[in-house]
């Protein structure tokens, strides 16, 4: 419910002498003011997404400095296609919501669909690749709690025969993928969160809602999915690039 | 103490505590495409180098090498995806002040393990 229909049904004396855009809530001066409001509280979330994050990677930071070894094997079984690949569709959705954030500031609906689709559609292919290198994990017994056996590390693989771990230094890679798993996974879920978010605003926007001068969610939405974006920046190079040289 | 009736007028008259230089206002800049463009292509180019940096031995400088190009991609994305090279001093203190957080978690959490003798370090 827009202002006006507000302020008229409790008969405010006055209002509908003022022009302000509908979007425009009554608590703020004026729209400059809205907007700042709306990315303040925005990058405040932010900021507890980074301490949330923040604990699992110094968690990662004191194992892997414990158990380098079981480290390196374990980050040698994922798949650096996969992580590269996926890197990349990132960057490039970070590009399409960017363009999205534009085309809502200049006022231009069919681009706007345009880019959240793309950005929608790039989204969900990382999910897909995402999937496909669980189930990876999965069929190797690489899932701790769950099928966990690190036997195929103790003999080195194909690609690195150097991978030989003693059985206790085997037994750690479970550290590895428990980290793997919960950052990567806290990763999908707020990837799918944002993918379903964004579809929502995508309806939305199909109405005009976002061409009209109110464009602070979908500004603000970009901050959320930039951030995931941030995330995956450092996920990727901690947990498929060490030491790949060997 | 400016009357009632007053107030909706309000958006007519220059308010002298609205102007650019307040803590908490910024123009309204709007970020070209072709900017855009151009970062996505230099955060493209830095990922191919980080992968293939990584397969040459640099021994421990390895991981510095790796977490310093991240670093370089996330601001990249922070300053001009996110807009906070054109945002408000307010925005821009409320994002230092994120990383400076992040960074205590970090370091005061390894002072304490480097700090006590089990043999780890």
């Amino acid at each position: 419910m827009d202002s006006h229909t507000l302020a008229a049904q409790t008969g405010e004396i006055g209002h509908v002498e003022h022009e302000h855009p509908s979007f425009l809530r009554h608590h703020f001066e004026n729209l400059a003011q809205q907007r700042e409001a709306a990315t303040f509280g925005m990058w405040l979330f932010l900021l507890t997404e980074i301490m949330f994050f923040g604990g699992l990677f110094c968690a990662y930071l004191i194992f892997r400095n414990w158990y380098y070894p079981a480290f390196v094997a374990g980050s040698h079984s994922l798949h650096i296609w996969a992580g590269t690949l996926n890197t990349t569709l990132l960057i490039i959705s970070s590009f399409t919501m960017a363009m999205a954030v534009h085309a809502a500031e200049v006022r231009h609906r069919k681009p706007l669909l345009a880019w959240m689709i793309a950005t929608i559609i790039l989204g969900c292919g990382f999910l897909c690749v995402k999937g496909y290198e669980w189930h990876d994990e999965w069929v190797e017994h690489h899932v701790p709690g769950l099928n966990f056996n690190p036997a195929n590390l103790e003999h080195g693989t194909k690609a690195y025969p150097d991978d030989k771990l003693a059985p206790d230094m085997a037994q750690k890679t479970n550290l590895y993928f428990s980290l793997y798993f919960a950052m990567t996974g806290m990763h999908a879920l707020h990837m799918i969160i944002g993918v379903s978010l964004l579809t929502f605003l995508l309806i939305r926007a199909w109405g005009g809602a976002y061409t009209n001068g109110h464009i602070a969610p979908v500004e603000n939405f970009g901050l959320y999915w930039h951030f995931v974006d941030i995330v995956w920046i450092f996920l990727f190079p901690l947990l498929y690039l060490i030491s790949r040289h060997q | 103490m400016e009357e009632q009736h007053e107030h909706h007028h309000h958006l007519h008259v220059p308010h002298p505590d609205m102007g650019p230089s307040e803590p908490t206002h910024t123009e309204f800049h709007i970020v070209s495409p072709m900017t855009y463009l151009i970062i996505g292509g230099c955060l493209l180019v830095l990922t191919a180098s980080t992968t293939a940096i990584s397969y040459v031995d640099l021994g421990e400088f390895n991981a510095v090498v790796a977490l310093a190009i991240a670093c370089m991609k996330a601001t990249l994305v922070v300053l001009f995806f996110m807009h906070v090279k054109y945002s408000s001093k307010l925005t821009k203190l409320t994002v230092a002040c994120g990383f400076f957080t992040f960074l205590v978690l970090i370091t005061m959490t390894m002072t304490d393990y480097i700090s006590r003798a089990w043999g780890r370090w």
